[in-house]
Parts: C-alpha cells; structure tokens; sequence
C-alpha cells in the first residue's frame, strides 16, 4: 500500500495536511534525536578515534586517565536480550497461535485482556519481582553465589516483551485471510495441518516484525536489567555472571557524570551506539511490515 | 410405462449424492427447509436461486464446511453413495478427500503455483516427488492450466490472473483425487473469457467426476448443467433435468425466477 493511498482514503485536504503534519513531525524528532546524540558524543569520538571504543574491555571513568571501552556492556546487552527472545519467542508465538486459531472468541479476548494488563505493569515492578523471586530463585537453582545475573534478568525480560511479540503476532495472525483456512479445510486438512501449513507460513513475515520490535524492546529495556542482572563492569564468561547492559551503564552513571566531563560524553557515545542498534532494528522490522502489506495487495 | 420404470431404475444406480429430508439451521434460524433430491453420477448439477436462498449453505453441508460456523446443525439424511454424511462417525478428513470443494473467490495459498497442487497429496503423509510431479501435472492438464504455467511451476500462484488462479484452486482440489466436486459460483468473480473457461472445464471434469455448482447465473445453469434444483427461501420449489426447467417449469415460481420476476 503506497503512502497515497493511504492519504486518500482520508476524506478531507485537511484531514490528509494534519496526518502527514504528524508524520513528519515524528521524523523531526527523531532525526533530531540522532542529531543531538551526535554532537553530544562529539567530543569523545575526537578524542579516541578508533575501535577500542567498541572492543576493549576496560570501563574506568574515574581513574587518571580514565578509559571508556564498552565491550562489556554490548555483549551483556546482547547476552540478555538474546536470551529473552530465546525464551519469549517460543512462548509469545505460541500463544498467539492459540489465542488466534484455537481458543474460541470469548475466551480468546480474556486471555489477549491479560497480555495487554501485563504491558500496564511498570518495569520498576518487574524489576522489584525479580529481585525478591526470581534472583533468589535462580541463585538456589544453579547454585550461584548471587541471583542477579544475566540469565535472571533474560528470564524477566522474556516476560516482559510478551505483551508486544503477543499482540503483534496475533494481529498478524488474524489479518491471515480466512479463505486461506478454508481452502485448506476443504482439501481435507485438519485444524494442525491449516495452523501449521497454511496460516503460519502466510503470517510470517508479521510474526518476524513482532520478533524483531521485541527484540528492539528487550535491548532498550533499562529498569528491570539495572535492578535484576547485577552490575559487573566488564564482559561476562557467561549467562550466568552478573553483567550491565549498555542500557543500564547509561542509566547508573549519567547522575554521576559532571556535565561536559568525559565520561559525560563518552556516556553518549553508548547511548549514539544504542540508538543506532535498535534504530536499525526497528527499521528492519517496518521493513518486513511494508513488504508484507505489499504482498498481500497483489 | 415399462421403459419408465426401468430409466427410473438406472438413474437411482447411478446416483452419487442422495438427499433426503435435509434440514439446516443456525442456531434458531432455518435456512434449509426438508430438502430432498438425487445428484446423478458424472453430471452437473446446478443449484439456482435468488441470494440468500440457501444455495451456498446446501452446497457447503455436502462437505461438512459449515461444521466450522458455530450453531449450525443439519438434520435428515446426505448420502453419499452408501456414507451417510452426518453420521456421527464420519471422518471429516476423509469425506472432504472425497467431496472436494472450489469457492466463488479464486483463493490459491500464497505459495508457488507447485506447492499450491501439491498441498493436498502432501497432507495425506509423504510421497516420492516423480510420484508427486506427475500428480501435479496431471491435476494442471485436467484443470486445462498446465500449457499456461508448465514453465514456471514454482512461481507464485498470486502472479496468474483471476480465472487462471481459479484454475488453479480447480486443480488443487482435483490432485486430492475426489469423487464430486463442489463448486460455489466458480465464475462470478470472473470476466466472460474466463468464466466461458471453466464453463468448458466443468464440462470435460464431469467425464471423470460429479460437479455440483451453485450459481445466480442462470445462463450459466442452463449452458452447463445437466439437472437443476430451484431454491426459494430455503426450500426446494423444483428439481428436474435443466433443459425442462427453464422450458417448462412445473411451478409457477420457478417461471417467475427464470423468466426474472423476482430474484
């Protein structure tokens, strides 16, 4: 569906100037954003020019000199976020499945009423459940000397991002033409063979959309990661050590950082990184969507 | 009175789906009223009527499709041959092998044109791929598409026109190898060309299998079908061979349908 076609189903010139009013407005913003992001981590880039920033392993603001090296904020980011997606995926999608195709209308409207409450509660909740139940839990389980590790905060996250992979891939599920099912009943299929061979396959691409704005959820995720996955500096050996996402190293430090100072720039630095990494999720995801709405106008 | 008697004989041998005392209702709602009439072996039968007659809803009950809508239920007695359609054993799987279906919107999945035929064989467990090639050729030549599509089989089925696509669905259907097949307004979403094709298709299909096609086209009905059934609100107002229908119908509300009074 092109951008006119859109525009002209609305019924107004009026109607038509304040949506794309809004619409570049948004785009404002957010170049904006990007623009303000640069400047601000200007002054660092000039000053370490080259890729240590992203591959060294020493995160010292303080010490004289002080180093900026986030490695270990990256793969913490990536250690978590990976393993919520890992977890929630399987689960979200599922779900959807059954809320969908399975359960019939009634019960399909509790069950979507429970997902869309759990994205009403607030991180800082999750956070605070996951540090009474969870990290104890874990620390019992797996015999650790603390709870709050990366694998801690991958299993609350998991929950987290259900709510936006949910509804998501319900929506693209639902917009799975029903005829499709139909057809399929009418060769004799079961409801499974329908599930499975008709109806996923055609609602893939918006199930991969929901995954990947899932994804770009999960690693922006700041709250719950600074509160459950502990807080060591540098690059975790594995799931199960205490870690700091990039999310949260910019949330826990940037009170401390004197304005201009550079750890203050340098905390822009990851936050410039940030920004690009779910930016070009989130971009890859509406590009998945476009193609999908395309495919389905033919 | 003799030779009658013996015509009669033969058409009841070579009936493929008896009807008898058909009720359906959704929820409250009658929508087929004590429907009784013989569908013979290899022949098309058309079923005419105004919209909201219950044509679609008595094609769809001789494969079980409105099982899916809730409240629907049909009483009295579908045979077909010696299966009694609603009895509470039937395998729903099964029976839809035999009584294959084609909707009024062509509706190929969004797969290649291949995997669009194949996917009915492929349902029924695993089969060789010369086994399942020669199936899908097979299924396109009796659909009368294969000299349009041979060279891209595994394009998409979105990339055929509207009569192509419905083809297509033709020879999905086909490939499961059914003995009847349901068609509910196969051409009214289709220009004249495309419509004259399947009319021509149904013809060449009904050497091979049963066609039951519900249509409000009556030049349609009366190009193609051998018997016709006339619905009215839900009721049978006549049944008899297509060609004494619309010359000489035995009912006065069947002459005012046909000849376009109502409807």
């Amino acid at each position: 569906m092109t951008r006119r076609r859109i525009l002209g189903r609305l019924k107004t010139p009026i109607q038509q100037r304040l949506v794309s009013l809004a619409g570049y407005t948004v785009l404002i913003l957010t170049a904006a954003i990007f623009i303000f992001l640069l400047l601000q981590s200007w002054p660092f880039f000039r000053e370490n020019a080259d890729l240590k920033f992203f591959t060294g392993d020493r995160w010292l603001p303080v010490s004289f000199p002080p180093t900026f090296q986030i490695r270990g904020f990256l793969v913490s980011s990536a250690y978590i976020a990976g393993m919520a997606i890992l977890l929630g995926c399987p689960l979200g999608i599922v779900s959807a499945i059954t809320m969908s195709e399975i359960l019939p209308k009634s019960a399909g409207l509790v069950a979507r009423s429970i997902f869309e409450f759990t994205a009403g509660i607030p991180s800082v909740v999750f956070g605070f459940l996951g540090l009474r139940l969870v990290a104890p839990f874990v620390a019992r389980t797996f015999n650790l000397p603390t709870g709050l590790t990366g694998f801690t905060a991958g299993l609350v996250l998991s929950v987290m991002i259900l709510p936006t992979l949910v509804s998501l891939a319900e929506e693209a599920l639902n917009a799975v033409p029903r005829e499709y099912a139909e057809a399929s009943y009418a060769l004799g299929a079961t409801r499974w063979q329908t599930i499975w061979r008709v109806i996923v396959p055609a609602g893939k691409s918006g199930i991969l959309a929901a995954v990947l704005l899932a994804t770009g959820r999960a690693i922006g995720e700041t709250m719950t990661v600074l509160m459950v996955a502990g807080g060591r500096l540098n690059t975790p050996g594995s799931i199960f050590d205490p870690m700091r996402t990039v999310t949260a190293l910019i949330a826990a430090e940037v009170n401390n950082a004197a304005r201009y100072s550079p750890q203050y720039h340098a905390l822009f630095a990851a936050g410039l990184v940030l920004f690009t990494i779910t930016f070009a999720i989130n971009a890859l995801a509406a590009k998945v969507i476009v193609k999908r709405v395309r495919g389905e106008k033919k | 009175m003799a030779r009658g008697r013996k015509e009669k004989e033969e058409m009841v041998e070579n009936t493929r789906i008896d009807l008898q005392k058909v009720s359906i209702y959704y929820g409250n709602l009658h929508v087929i009223k004590n429907v009784s009439f013989a569908v013979p072996d290899r022949q098309i039968t058309a079923i005419i009527g105004p919209s909201g007659s219950g044509k679609s809803t008595l094609l769809r009950s001789l494969n079980r499709m409105n099982d899916h809508i809730p409240g629907a239920r049909v009483e009295g007695k579908a045979m077909l041959g010696e299966l009694n359609i609603y009895d509470s054993g039937v395998d729903v799987v099964s029976l839809r092998r035999r009584v294959g279906m084609v909707f009024q919107r062509p509706n190929p999945f969004p797969k290649s044109i291949y995997d669009n035929v194949a996917y009915g064989p492929r349902l029924q467990g695993r089969i060789g791929k010369p086994q399942l090639d020669e199936l899908v050729e097979r299924s396109l030549r009796q659909a009368a598409l294969w000299d349009e599509v041979k060279d891209r089989l595994h394009a998409s089925g979105f990339d055929l026109s509207g009569g192509q696509q419905q083809r297509l669905c033709i020879a999905r259907s086909l490939a499961v190898g059914p003995e009847v097949l349901l068609m509910d307004e196969p051409a009214s979403a289709l220009d004249p060309a495309a419509t004259a094709k399947i009319e021509e298709l149904m013809l060449q299909l009904k050497e091979d299998l049963t066609v039951v096609v519900v249509t409000h086209n009556m030049q349609q009905a009366a190009r193609v079908s051998d018997r016709t059934a006339f619905l009215l609100g839900g009721e049978l107002v006549e049944f008899d061979d297509t060609k004494t229908l619309f010359t000489a119908p035995a009912d006065k509300r069947t002459d005012d349908y046909i000849s376009g009074r109502i409807g």
